[in-house]
């Protein structure tokens, strides 16, 4: 990689790492709570859908912060974690943490859509064949819900690509570990002569995002054709 | 045998019906509305707020009193919906199989091939649901039912979605299973045709509660349960296919009498129940002649039951056969017909269609 710096190169893997760890990790979390929003009733339902949706409408400085006060090395959940030997404040994993935490309500939105729209008739005849619920989970609802996941996949992997207030202010602009591509973008354009180095990052950037876009076309539309019967 | 016995107290009315169904086709008949899918859903364990008790031979499925509730998955009932519920990612082959993998070792199941082969789904097996059209999704359905090794099968109106050709199509594949499979089948219908060709007994609801059970032959000619009204009424019978006449007629003999109906496709020797629907059936207190109609049968009349409005439903023994005939007051009172009177019954052979006539197997109530 010739046309990018040895800084440039770092800020995109990190990002690349970031927004896959980010994604990976809240899909299971992300798939339960768009699961008991769009099948159960319980009290406080309300508060629990306004949580998640909290970073969505949040300035992203303000949940940067509270990260910082809840995950920093003198906030209570930043000292349990320690006790385990994980640190995310001023670290990769805290750009992680918080590139997940603001995509978080994209992903549940996307999810919790596609379970709404799954027939529950269909579970119910997988029922009288035979199948527990956690069978008519895994070879019925999740494959009619697939193109939910992947929707909000994608969708929550390119906001924890471009994901940036929240990031600095949670855990700073350290190149090589918390300096994404975003970060990288803001720290050129601050010094003279930087706009090169800045044009380039943005081009990768759009770069990704078309990818990423393509993919998650083709592959929904290879879903939809398997359960279109096409 | 299954036993049933549910309560559930819906705001329009209040569903408290008991019954036995014993191999065969048992048919819940009755008007929408009065119930019936509720039931067949109490037995699957899709309605968890009945109460009351359900047990297939001597396994309980539920029992509100001594608590036991079996969740569906565990009821081993084949279920055939109304619309199919065909999984639309899987294929035809992967639905049919699905419930296999479920089914307990100790089951003997259905062989796949022979089950393919009594429904002609064969060339369907590698295709999507949603290339299927409404009969090959039914027959597709129940043969997923069937495969499923159930104790049970439920079905809830399978035809009512199917146009009158299709309706045709899939009756018979229900007749073989009457016939071929020894389960026990629970079945839900407002149509009489279907009654007529397929139950083996009939349960009659009327809002909720079972108004007359008991072998077809006796419910379905028995004008006090029918539970869709004189419009609707008509007798069963039994009859053995004689031989097939060269004008395209065919004659059948009905505990002696001899009937000739429009061409009917079975070998002659077969065993057939016909529909011959009240309204269809005239009444002479002399033999007629000079008449179009090819069928003059020497009755007995037992019984005459006023309708609501100006009809009279007319209970007549023909050699053993029960017939019904729906006639006017004023024809009553012209004729001055009087239980106990010798009548001569005369049908039209074009009035009886031919989704009237049925295969004859099974009829008896085993």
């Amino acid at each position: 990689m010739e046309w990018l710096s040895a800084d440039e190169w770092q800020a995109v893997a990190l990002s690349l790492r970031v927004a896959f760890w980010a994604t990976l990790l809240s899909l299971p979390p992300g798939l339960w709570i768009a699961f008991v929003l769009a099948r159960r009733e319980f009290p406080g339902k309300q508060l629990v859908n306004g949580l998640v949706l909290l970073p969505l409408i949040l300035p992203p400085v303000v949940t940067g912060y509270l990260l910082l006060l809840g995950f920093g090395p003198q906030g209570p959940l930043g000292r349990l974690l320690d006790v385990f030997g994980i640190t995310v404040a001023f670290h990769w994993t805290g750009a992680a943490l918080a590139a997940a935490i603001m995509a978080f309500p994209l992903m549940v939105r996307a999810m919790r859509l596609s379970i709404e729209a799954v027939d529950r008739k269909l579970e119910d005849a997988a029922g009288t064949l035979g199948a527990s619920r956690l069978w008519v989970f895994v070879t019925i609802t999740l494959p009619l819900i697939l193109p939910g996941i992947l929707a909000g996949a994608i969708l929550a992997f390119a906001k924890a690509m471009g994901e940036f207030g929240a990031t600095i202010t949670f855990v700073s602009n350290i190149p090589g570990q918390t300096q994404t591509i975003p970060s990288a973008i803001y720290a050129f354009l601050q010094v003279p002569g930087g706009e090169n180095a800045a044009l380039r990052l943005v081009m990768v950037s759009v770069a990704i995002a078309m990818a990423a876009l393509l993919l998650s076309e083709v592959l929904s539309r290879r879903i939809a054709r398997r359960i279109g019967g096409k | 045998m299954l036993s049933v016995r549910v309560t559930q107290t819906f705001c329009e009315f209040t569903l408290d019906a008991a019954f036995e169904a014993p191999r065969g086709i048992t048919v819940l008949y009755g008007r929408s509305g009065t119930g019936k899918t509720s039931i067949i859903n109490a037995v699957a364990g899709l309605l968890n707020t009945a109460s009351g008790r359900v047990t297939i031979g001597d396994r309980v499925l539920f029992d509100t009193e001594q608590g036991i509730w079996v969740p569906p998955h565990k009821r081993r009932v084949g279920y055939i919906f109304q619309e199919g519920r065909l999984f639309p990612h899987l294929t035809v082959r992967q639905n049919l199989l699905y419930g296999r993998r479920f089914a307990p070792r100790t089951a003997a199941p259905e062989s796949p091939d022979r089950v393919i082969e009594m429904l002609g789904i064969h060339h369907l097996l590698d295709r999507r649901p949603a290339l299927l059209s409404g009969g090959e999704k039914q027959r597709v359905a129940i043969g997923r039912a069937l495969l499923a090794s159930p104790e049970i099968i439920l079905a809830d109106e399978p035809l009512a979605a199917l146009d009158d050709a299709r309706k045709s199509d899939i009756l018979p594949y229900f007749e073989r299973i009457r016939d071929e499979v020894s389960v026990p089948v629970l079945y839900v219908s407002h149509s009489a045709s279907e009654v007529t060709r397929l139950a083996t007994t009939v349960i009659a609801l009327e809002s909720g509660r079972v108004t007359g059970q008991g072998p077809a032959l006796q419910i379905l000619s028995d004008p006090a349960v029918m539970p869709l009204g004189v419009r609707s009424a008509g007798a069963m019978l039994n009859a053995t296919l004689v031989r097939h006449h060269d004008d395209g007629i065919s004659e059948l003999s009905a505990g002696g009498l001899p009937l000739l109906l429009p061409r009917v496709d079975h070998p002659p020797g077969r065993a057939l129940r016909i529909r011959i629907e009240a309204q269809d059936v005239m009444l002479a207190t002399r033999p007629p002649t000079g008449i179009s109609a090819l069928n003059v049968l020497p009755a007995t009349l037992t019984d005459l039951r006023q309708g609501d409005g100006p009809g009279v439903l007319a209970r007549l023994d023909a050699g053993g056969n029960t017939l019904l005939a729906r006639i006017t007051r004023r024809s009553c009172d012209a004729l001055d017909l009087r239980p106990g009177m010798q009548v001569y019954a005369v049908i039209k052979a074009v009035s009886v269609p031919r989704d009237a006539v049925g295969d004859g197997h099974g009829s008896d109530g085993r």
